[in-house]
């Protein structure tokens, strides 16, 4: 079984914000209206978190880092959800189960990362938005809880090309949509138990650091940073 | 009402059967708020939860902080009366039925909040069908239901012998009080197995209800959120839950005296029993609060640090000082000074204690949630509508409901108060004479 695993190198990123775009569109996270955005509503299952500002006004650069849902190897989440709405999957990923989740937030309340989103209305968008809506992800319903998959539909795919031509699934054909729009190529993603995978051999390079590893979540996504965290 | 049912005790049955014009207008007042807040509920289910002020990472607000604090307002009841009786405290007959009632009514509220907070009430069954037991949230579920039954039948069980004496009253609902009472007759061996069900349960229903309000800290103490991961959180809680629901119950006690004459039964010296109580309850609560916070202070934890910061200075830091003055300061000034100590001055320190705990539950739960661990910005979370009106409703069904149950049933144990006539006295002499050294005995130091 494989183990999939990101690794972001923040000396790559340039702060596009590509990723953050990309993942909206291809999971169809629901934009929500201006004034719920400013109540601290909007969706995102990647985000660029700012960590600190450098410099003086106008001259200021800040510095930032996106962040997803670390896909946990011992996840908080899924400990304290009551139904079973959010589990582990044997290749690692963290994934949500839409039907069977009551939409309680103890699954947010627990995540020491702030990864998970709850749909607070019901997801209405304007007929053109609708239509390029991303067909192999389903749209929410309001009342419930989701975070970032590794784009999980994608492997889907591809596990059932990989079938019908008769090989085995390799590296390039499941890449979460954030990896592939990378234009830095800041982002690796893999499996990390393959040690001939570009995820784990740059795993081994020095600046590797992982977000609040004291918690003992043991995230699998990880970043490479020249000034540690 | 004819003269032959005349009884000493003829004001505890009055309520039932004659009611004023101001209990009818108090009742539909209550009743428009109880449906205002359903209407604003049934809003909240057709647009979402986005009908209420939370966001994220506020993401539990006003229903989870009224469902811990409703619950722990049900600790008077059955735990406050189970001691009372178990300790065999005399004073204890005109309060228990009130604070049993409470429980009750308040159980049923408080339950009920958890599943406004959902976001799919309509999957509710989920939990049943296949929740997990390994999380707190089903413990939680499983604990308030064993709660909610065992307490209920420790109101029930006391009711009999006064249902029966409404019953032999005859007139109004009559059918109800036969079904009710069981056929209950007073007879030496009903009396015998109804006092021995009553020591059962009153010794069940003890740890019931710590283990309730413990789960109910556990809920946040399992988690690794800064703040609420804390071994102290089950006696704090439950230390909470008891002060609380002390004070709740001398403020029903109060006005219902007031609203029933029922001066003759409630006398001051019960409420200064239960001012002690409720004093020694805050210091207890005081001594809690600050440890917990010392040893955070002390060690410093930069995510933990932000919590405290927010709590102590920032913009939680009214809301902190409210509740300590709440809690502590106001209590202890009414309840340790004699000159303070009057109904009067009961009553208000008893106000402070409900709106204090009130507010310890929202800063239990708001500052954690609005400060990450991570450097995403502080959460800002202000109430919506919805949920002011929905906390109106919570505290508006209570009293309903109370007035209610007081329509149907005394609020004073009738049977217990002329058992305690009959038989105290001679109860606790023979008590008494047990404690003391014998007689005996003096006459051996005499005779030396
Ligand atoms: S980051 Fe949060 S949501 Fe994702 S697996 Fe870890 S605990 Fe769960
Ligand atoms: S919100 Fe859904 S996924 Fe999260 S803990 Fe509750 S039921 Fe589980």
């Amino acid at each position: 079984m494989p183990r999939y695993g990101m690794v972001i190198d923040l000396n790559k990123c340039t702060q596009c914000e590509a990723c953050i775009t990309v993942c909206k569109l291809e999971n169809n996270v629901q934009i929500v209206s201006k004034e719920n955005a400013e109540m601290g509503r909007a969706m995102f299952w990647m985000n660029m978190l700012t960590k600190n500002y450098e410099g003086d006004f106008p001259n200021i650069r800040p510095e930032t880092l996106p962040v997803s849902c670390m896909q946990c190897d011992e996840p908080s989440c899924i400990k304290v959800c009551p139904v079973r709405a959010t589990y582990k999957r044997d290749d690692g990923i963290v994934a949500q189960i839409y039907p069977q989740c009551i939409g309680c937030r103890y699954c947010m309340a627990n995540c020491p990362y702030t990864a998970k989103v709850f749909n607070w209305f019901k997801d209405e968008q304007p007929v053109e938005i609708e239509k390029s809506y991303n067909p192999d992800v389903s749209v929410r319903p309001k009342g419930i809880v989701e975070k970032c998959t590794f784009c999980i539909h994608r492997l889907q795919k591809a596990k059932e090309q990989a079938k019908a031509e008769h090989r085995k699934l390799r590296e390039k054909d499941y890449q979460p949509a954030c990896a592939e729009v990378c234009s830095a190529d800041a982002i690796y993603f893999g499996d990390l138990d393959d040690p001939n995978s570009k995820v784990s051999k740059v795993m081994k390079d020095y600046r590797r650091f992982a977000l609040q590893e004291e918690l003992g979540t043991k995230p699998k996504v990880q970043y490479l940073s020249a000034m540690s965290e | 009402m004819d003269n032959h049912h005349y009884d000493e005790d003829e004001v505890l049955f009055r309520p039932i059967y004659e009611t004023g014009k101001g209990f009818y207008a108090l009742a539909c007042a209550l009743a428009a708020i109880v449906v205002f807040g359903l209407v604003m509920y049934i809003r909240q289910l057709v647009f979402g939860l986005g009908e209420t002020g939370m966001n994220e990472p506020v993401s539990w607000g006003f229903y989870i902080i009224s469902f811990v604090f409703f619950i722990g307002i049900s600790h008077a009841g059955t735990l406050i009366s189970a001691i009372l009786r178990l300790s065999k405290a005399e004073w204890r007959r005109p309060i228990t039925r009130m604070a049993e009632v409470i429980t009750g009514i308040v159980l049923i509220i408080g339950g009920l909040h958890p599943v406004i907070d959902l976001g799919r009430p309509d999957r509710i069954l989920h939990l049943v069908e296949r929740g997990r037991l390994q999380s707190p949230l089903l413990w939680d579920f499983t604990s308030v239901s064993a709660y909610f039954t065992a307490s209920s039948i420790y109101l029930y069980l006391p009711l009999i012998p006064d249902i029966a004496l409404l019953r032999d009253r005859g007139g109004k609902f009559h059918k109800l009080y036969k079904v009710l009472a069981w056929g209950y007759d007073g007879s030496e061996k009903q009396k015998h197995a109804l006092e021995r069900a009553i020591n059962i349960l009153m010794v069940l229903v003890i740890p019931i209800a710590v283990s309730v309000h413990t789960i109910i800290s556990w809920i946040f103490g399992m988690t690794l959120q800064p703040g609420w991961h804390s071994t102290i959180f089950g006696p704090y809680f439950v230390v909470g839950a008891i002060f609380s629901g002390i004070a709740a119950l001398v403020i029903v006690m109060i006005a219902f005296r007031k609203a029933y004459h029922l001066e003759n039964y409630l006398k001051e010296i019960h409420f200064r029993y239960l001012g002690t109580l409720l004093m020694v309850m805050s210091l207890l609560w005081f001594y809690f609060t600050f440890a917990e916070y010392l040893t955070t202070f002390y060690g410093h934890e930069p995510p933990e640090m932000r919590v405290f910061d927010y709590k102590f200075i920032g913009s939680f830091a009214p809301w902190f000082w409210l509740m300590v003055a709440c809690n502590f300061i106001i209590p202890v000034i009414f309840l340790s000074n004699k000159k303070l100590k009057t109904i009067g001055g009961i009553l208000t320190a008893s106000i402070a204690v409900v709106i204090g705990m009130w507010l310890e539950r929202l800063i239990i739960i708001v500052p954690s949630l609005a400060n990450p661990r991570l450097p995403y910005p502080t959460g800002i979370y202000v109430p919506s509508l919805t949920e002011i009106s929905l906390l109106a409703a919570g505290i508006a069904a209570f009293i309903l409901g109370f007035m209610g149950f007081s329509k149907l049933f005394p609020l004073i144990s009738v049977w217990e108060i002329k058992e305690g006539r009959k038989e105290s006295v001679r109860e606790v002499t023979e008590r008494l004479n047990e404690y003391l050294p014998t007689s005996k005995h003096v006459k051996v130091i005499e005779e030396a």
